[in-house]
């Protein structure tokens, strides 16, 4: 299992480190360079160096690019991820779950991030403690705990300070929930209004070639809510989802069935929180969950057939001898003309020996960011059916070098307030035994937000 | 609630400063200062100095406070140990807390201090702890038990812990369970061989219903637990997988891709006929192409994983091509993994799609990357026939780019494609010549040497570009030089009147100016082939070569096998068994996948396979020696040695002895008898043994000095007569098997031939097959020569009640081709009770095998009742021909070319005749005396015999007269083969 954690700023140094098993530990604590008084050099003899060194250089220093996110130093294996310019480093030297490690970095990510907001050098810092207590509570041995913040907010604050010792009942309240079946949620939440926020997130993927072919493209989507209910409501999802509806159509009569298969859409694959029931999912493929309080990704899911390509680009280049290049992109929207598309930016790569380039767009704004090596095109706004088009002249420098540019794709970040992949949701039920609010009592609110993903078309 | 001005402290004077704010009244001022203690802690600075003043602080009902002082407890403890011990008593106190939380927490400090005093104190609580009401307590202490057990193993067992433990998987809380079953499967894993995870159905089910409950860290815990059950049979396993399928739809990689592995590992015994068994393929599909949208780190692992699950079960992903194709903004890693995955999937179906996407990729900016990618296409040529000529046609595209790194591994690719489907692409070799200036890497230029040498007579300035390369011949890395030596012969076999020069100064800077010993040796062997038979070098050196395999770099399957079962874990992203990367006896046990129910096809075990084969044919010992020069040989002979791809295997292991015969023994043919290979080659079916072995190094067999196989005068040495006779033609007397006396026994068994007739030796008749064993039949027999016939002569005896008739004789392969010339002619029924004689002439142009002892022969009879199997040895002497007899000059010339160090000596005692007696009866089993001489006493006789498959043997008796028991002291053999 997990033999430490730890976590270093982007020159290095350790900000958190946290040690659970002895054959990498030890040495890497005794033996750590003290950050702030440099001054003293390491002696020769020390260059058998400890884990937490290791890293630093073979890792963070490296010349090179990192070529792997698991690198083996010494028999001693490191994990690490990176979150702007913090690293997290898992360090093992046993046969582990690799995967696990990773999913907990990341679940480490979340955690910070629900207690303290975004992960920088200066929040880490400044949340050491906290960071100690939790990684002490969510980690015991290097073997992962309970690390839904829900659960853990019950019992570690930050405000300790308040602590008027909770009462018997109060504890084992803590206790049940974190061990509980139901880790996510505790009970007696109360709201005055019982609302819900349903958020379909989509992005939408796509690689064309030069000629408008769609080489791959998928819409990986996902379902996140706000749920404010009270109790220990029981909640029932449903969507367009075509096993769900031809197996209705079965039952209900084929003319529904072909009515209602039109619009559903197939399904590659979905995960979901671990609220959700999956045995129940796997054998009637329906959605029920007790929803934690609060924010929280209900699903995730993944389409590849029938995807409504929200922008269609066209690139049109020309060579013009040595040093003239001759960029035209048209994009053309491609949903009911109703609707409005927002953020539309469009990034036209140019090559390394540009030297100026001149513009010309019928909408919005446009730009060449040298320093991205890039032409930058940006429109606030467009509806659907419409087209646009830009037209660039781009003046080279004259090179000797032989390799050709290798034109890399132009990519293109929008959204929209349609789900390309055409998922609807149908009904989204709750159901509160206990207590006396009923499925109709409940607000809820829809949205449906479309968004480029990795959006590229080949030139 | 700002802690950021603790980091920025320094140090000197500070340690005071703190000593006074931890002894402070003020608790507040108290927990700041701890605060300031593990800052500086952590960073690294030494703080152990106040260690007393912060367990002081321990005693405190404020929870955040006591966390920050075991914090401190826990880095320091252990160099403190002495001090620690004033801890325990908090910590026993703590355990007693009626706050769960509390308890919990000192229960969870004290196993990680890891000191020995405090651990004595730790058991108490623990007991306590193990069953305490709250279940967050009981998950804590499970885990602790792991800890314990990894300070002092004895300790646990002697307190009854582990019971206790394997108790709480039948806890009421699934998280208790979860880490119960972690602790445990740790503590087993450093116990192979204990009984700790007593997994049976029962325990099953309960692991199952927990999973459910779980969370997602419990479910992986719990899923990577099952995965190291064996279900008793199909159904078990299928109701397993049936239970573990909906965790594919969890959004936790880990938790899927531990279900991916019970499921693999699991589906390994349902019958393939199933249903349910092609439902789960297709439910294994989307949630592993799921993984691909996760977290490029998390891709990466899941595409490590699928390398593996690819090569095990193709069908899975075979239609999902698309997900794998490579993304602008991938990380790198993740592009060279998909790279991968892309080539094991392209099949004729796709194979468009995929090139069209390698090009592209081709032109990327990553060098790694590109290479990659063009080495894929390549790659692709060679899985994909149909794409063949498309792919050369990208490649020469990549080419004409110049990209000078590019060019270079589209030349090594293309050196495959060649070998792949030889004289059909000559036509680019124009367009790569041109690029020859701008090779710099080794492998390249050797690549391209290659090409020039193997095709030398299309290229009219073949003779010119090798010129040129041979100019810098020293500072060339060895892969080249090798290259170029081969190269350069193989163009003056092909041209030999224009580049006589060139050949003598590659030989030349070779063996005289290189310290190199393979590039001299080479080039020595290269020397002795041309200088004495040109005809028999052209035949080695241009010896078609077999077409070289299409799946390369796969996982050898029993290591692909055990990586099954880890995946997920480390093992699955290096690729590599536990226990290459973890220290000790941790995780190093192998894992095997259960053996399948409905198909053969779960990998047999080597060693079921071999014992099926062992009644019929027993097991060839096969020289170590011949490891070695296996290598050596295919080194010499394979052209371009550096092209990866061994040759010929398509699976792995198995066939990887297949291969080494392929190679190996056309090479040993051609090289030490300059004759074509013979079409028959020792193979599975024939000796299923053979393929099992794993570090199988070629088989000897006789085939290679079969009759009429021999183009020239190329000397081979036998060390040892007898059964040394037919064994091939190498220096390597230690690899000798025992038999070799029993058969000079035979021979020159003269002193029991008191009352046989002047005539070839025979051996009396013996018993080869029991009647026990053959349902009445008994046979007795023995070989004789008689009249240049070989004949063996056979009793059959019937010994049961009934009469038996439909006689019928076959011979096995063996290392004479001793086949019967005739049908076995027992006209007569044979009653009970009867004997009869028969004499079946053989002949020796039978199908050859080597067998072991050499002069083993397997039969087989049939009659009405059934077939039976025997098998026994004949005299090598019978094999010896009567033209055996050499003539003085030619002897003489023979004997001097054959040096010393490959005779082989054999005592014989007790022979009392002298040396004209022992010359004449050797002479009637055609052992001929070509010469005698005396040298102080000793007789010494000069022999030589011929063997049916022409092989001639020389040999030297000395006889030392005077001494009664007197000793044939030496035997000198010299294998020698002539037309």
């Amino acid at each position: 299992m997990i033999g430490g954690l730890f976590i270093y700023n982007h020159k290095g140094e350790v900000l958190i480190s946290r040690v659970y098993r002895d054959d990498i530990g030890e040495a890497g604590l005794k033996a750590e360079q003290p950050i702030i008084s440099r001054s003293v050099p390491k002696p020769v003899s020390c260059l058998k160096r400890n884990a937490v060194d290791a890293f630093r250089v073979n890792v963070i220093h490296a010349r090179q690019q990192v070529r792997s996110p698991v690198t083996n130093i010494a028999r001693t294996s490191f994990f690490h991820v990176k979150r702007s310019n913090i690293w997290l480093a898992a360090v093992t030297k046993q046969n582990v779950n690799a995967t696990m490690v990773f999913e907990f970095l990341y679940k480490m990510c979340d955690v910070m991030s629900a207690y303290f907001g975004k992960i920088s050098e200066e929040n880490v810092k400044n949340n050491f403690v906290l960071i100690y207590e939790l990684l002490d509570e969510i980690l015991d041995f290097g073997y992962p705990q309970n690390s839904e913040t829900g659960a853990l907010k019950t019992f570690i604050t930050q405000q300790g300070i308040k602590s008027q010792v909770p009462t018997k009942e109060e504890q084992s309240q803590i206790t049940s929930q974190v061990t509980g079946q139901i880790g996510w949620r505790r009970e007696g939440i109360k709201y005055r209004r019982n609302e819900l926020f349903l958020d379909v997130l989509e992005s939408v993927n796509l690689l064309m070639s030069p000629q408008g072919q769609v080489l791959s493209a998928h819409v990986s989507g996902r379902v996140v809510m706000k749920s404010y209910l009270s109790g220990m409501p029981e909640c029932k999802f449903g969507m367009n989802d075509k096993i769900v509806i031809d197996k209705q159509g079965k039952g209900g009569g084929s003319e529904e069935a072909a009515k209602s298969g039109k619009q559903s859409i197939a399904i590659d694959d979905c995960t979901f929180h671990q609220c959700v029931r999956l045995s129940k999912f796997d054998s009637e493929r329906s959605i029920s969950f007790i929803p934690p309080d609060g924010d929280y990704e209900l699903m995730r899911y993944r389409t590849t057939k029938d995807i409504i390509l929200p922008f269609r680009v066209i690139p049109l280049v020309r060579e013009v001898g040595r040093t003239k290049l001759e960029v035209k992109v048209v994009i053309k929207s491609n949903f009911k003309s109703s609707l409005l598309a927002q953020k539309i930016e469009v990034r036209i790569p140019t090559p390394l020996n540009t030297s100026g380039v001149q513009l010309i767009c019928m909408k919005g704004k446009a730009k060449y960011k040298a320093s991205e090596n890039a032409i930058v095109w940006k429109i606030k706004r467009m509806a659907g059916m419409k087209e646009s088009q830009i037209s660039a002249e781009i003046e080279l420098l004259p090179t000797n070098d032989k390799k050709k540019w290798a034109r890399p794709p132009i990519s293109m970040n929008f959204e929209v307030p349609f789900a390309p992949s055409g998922l609807k949701v149908r009904y989204l039920k709750v159901f509160e035994p206990k207590l006396n609010y009923s499925d109709h009592d409940v607000i809820k609110w829809v949205r449906y937000i479309g968004r480029s993903g990795i959006y590229e078309t080949r030139c | 609630m700002c802690d950021f001005p603790f980091f920025s402290l320094v140090c000197t004077g500070e340690i005071f400063e703190l000593k006074a704010e931890l002894n402070s009244d003020k608790k507040e001022k108290k927990k700041e200062a701890v605060k300031k203690v593990i800052a500086s802690m952590t960073v690294g600075k030494d703080v152990s100095a106040l260690f007393p003043d912060v367990v002081n602080c321990m005693q405190t009902d404020n929870l955040e406070l006591k966390k920050l002082v075991y914090l401190y407890l826990m880095n320091y403890a252990k160099s403190q140990p002495d001090m620690a011990i004033m801890a325990v008593n908090t910590f026993v106190k703590d355990c007693e807390d009626p706050n769960p939380l509390i308890r919990a927490l000192a229960v969870r400090t004290m196993g990680c201090i890891r000191v020995d005093k405090i651990t004595e104190y730790l058991c108490e609580p623990l007991r306590k702890c193990l069953k305490d009401e709250d279940p967050y307590v009981r998950k804590t202490a499970a885990v602790c038990v792991a800890k314990l057990h990894d300070i002092n193993a004895q300790l646990v067992e002697d307190q009854g812990f582990l019971d206790t433990l394997k108790d709480l998987i039948s806890d009421s809380n699934p998280m208790v369970v979860a880490n119960a079953v972690a602790a445990l499967s740790e503590i087993a894993e450093s116990h192979p061989n204990s009984n700790l995870l007593d997994l049976n159905p029962q325990t099953i089910n309960k692991l199952l219903t927990a999973l459910n409950e779980c969370t997602e860290w419990g479910q992986i815990f719990i899923l990577d637990c099952l995965a190291n059950y064996t279900p008793r049979d199909d159904r078990e396993s299928q109701s397993i997988c049936e239970r573990v399928t909906p965790r594919l739809s969890h959004a936790n990689s880990a938790v899927v891709l531990s279900a991916v592995k019970v499921l693999m590992k699991f589906m390994e015994m349902l019958p393939k006929d199933l249903d349910y068994y092609g439902t789960l393929l297709k439910k294994l599909a989307p949630p592993l192409v799921t993984l691909l949208s996760a977290e490029p780190e998390l891709q990466y692992v899941a595409l490590r994983n699928i390398n593996l699950i690819v090569q095990r079960r193709p069908e899975i992903l075979k239609h999902e091509m698309k997900v794998f194709f490579v993304k602008y903004n991938d990380p790198i890693y993740v592009k060279l993994e998909k790279l991968d995955i892309m080539i094991r999937l392209a099949s004729q179906a796709n194979i468009a799609q995929v090139l069209a996407e390698l090009k592209e990729y081709a032109t990327e900016v990553d060098v790694d990357f590109v290479r990659k990618a063009v080495r894929a296409i390549g790659r692709c040529a060679i899985k994909v026939e149909q794409s063949a000529e498309r792919c050369v046609s990208t490649l020469l595209d990549l080419i004409q780019t110049k990209v000078n790194y590019v060019v270079q591994e589209a030349i090594v690719v293309i050196k495959d494609i060649f070998r792949k489907y030889p004289n059909k692409y000559e036509s680019v070799i124009a367009t790569l010549c041109e690029n020859l200036d701008s090779l710099d890497e080794p492998e390249a230029r050797a690549a391209m040497i290659w090409i020039v040498g193997e095709y030398a007579e299309r290229i009219d300035n073949a003779d010119e570009l090798l010129e040129s390369f041979l100019e810098g011949f020293h500072d060339e890395s060895t892969q080249v030089q090798l290259q170029l030596l081969t190269a350069i012969v193989k163009l003056f076999l092909k041209k030999p009147t224009e580049t006589q020069e060139l050949v003598q100064q590659v030989l030349s800077l070779a063996t005289q100016d290189s310290d190199n010993p393979d590039l001299r040796d080479r080039g020595y062997i290269y020397w002795r082939l041309l200088s004495t038979d040109p005809v028999a070098a052209k035949e080695v050196v241009l010896a078609e070569k077999p077409l070289i395999s299409e799946e390369t770099d796969l996982i050898e399957p029993t290591l692909l096998e055990e990586l099954i079962c880890h995946i997920g874990t480390l093992a699955s992203v290096y690729h590599k068994p536990p226990s290459a990367f973890v220290e000790g006896s941790r995780g190093v046990q192998h894992k095997r996948l259960p053996g399948s129910a409905g198909s053969g096809e779960s990998a047999d075990s080597p060693d079921t396979g071999s014992a099926a084969g062992v009644s019929e044919a027993p097991p060839a010992v096969i020289p170590s020696q011949g490891d070695l020069l296996g290598d050596l040989l295919n080194l010499d002979l394979t052209p371009p040695t550096t092209s990866g791809p061994p040759p010929a295997p398509s699976s792995g292991m198995q066939m990887g002895a297949m291969d080494l015969l392929g190679g190996g023994l056309d090479s040993l043919v051609g090289l030490l008898h300059a004759a074509p290979p013979v079409p028959q080659r020792t193979d599975t079916p024939q000796s299923p043994q053979l393929s099992h072995q794993s570090p199988s190094p070629p088989d000897y067999s006789p085939t290679e000095v079969g009759p009429g196989d021999h183009a020239g005068p190329v000397k081979a040495r036998s060390p040892a007569m007898g059964a040394g006779f037919g064994a091939p033609p190498t220096a390597m007397p230690a690899s000798f098997p025992p038999p070799v006396s029993g058969g000079l026994d035979d021979l020159f068994d003269l002193g029991g031939s008191v009352g046989m007739p002047m005539g070839a030796y025979s051996p009396p008749k013996s018993i080869w097959l029991p009647a026990m064993k053959a349902k009445g039949l008994e046979i007795s027999g023995t070989f004789a020569r008689r009249a240049g016939v070989i004949q063996m002569e056979m009793t059959l005896t019937n010994k049961a009640m009934s009469i038996m008739t439909d006689f019928a004789i076959q011979f096995n392969r063996n290392s004479f081709g001793l086949a019967p010339a005739g049908p076995l002619q027992v006209l007569t029924p044979v009653g009970p009770n009867q004997s009869i004689e028969v004499a079946l002439p053989l002949s020796t142009v039978g199908p050859v095998m080597k067998m072991e002892p050499l002069t083993n022969l397997q039969v087989a009879v049939k009659n009405n009742i059934d077939v039976f199997y025997f098998s026994s040895q004949y005299p090598i002497s019978m094999l010896f021909v009567e033209d055996g007899k050499m003539e003085r000059q030619v002897f003489l010339a023979t004997w001097k070319d054959i040096p010393n160090d490959n005779e082989a000596q054999f005592q014989i005692k007790d022979c009392h005749l002298n040396s004209d007696a022992a010359s004449s009866k050797l002479q009637g089993s055609n052992v001929f005396t070509i010469a005698k001489r005396t040298v102080e006493g000793q007789d010494m006789l000069y022999q030589s015999m011929k063997l049916t498959n022409g092989i001639w043997v020389l040999a030297e008796l000395r006889v030392q007269a005077g001494n009664p028991n007197y000793t044939v002291s030496t035997v000198v053999c010299h294998v020698l083969c002539l037309c």
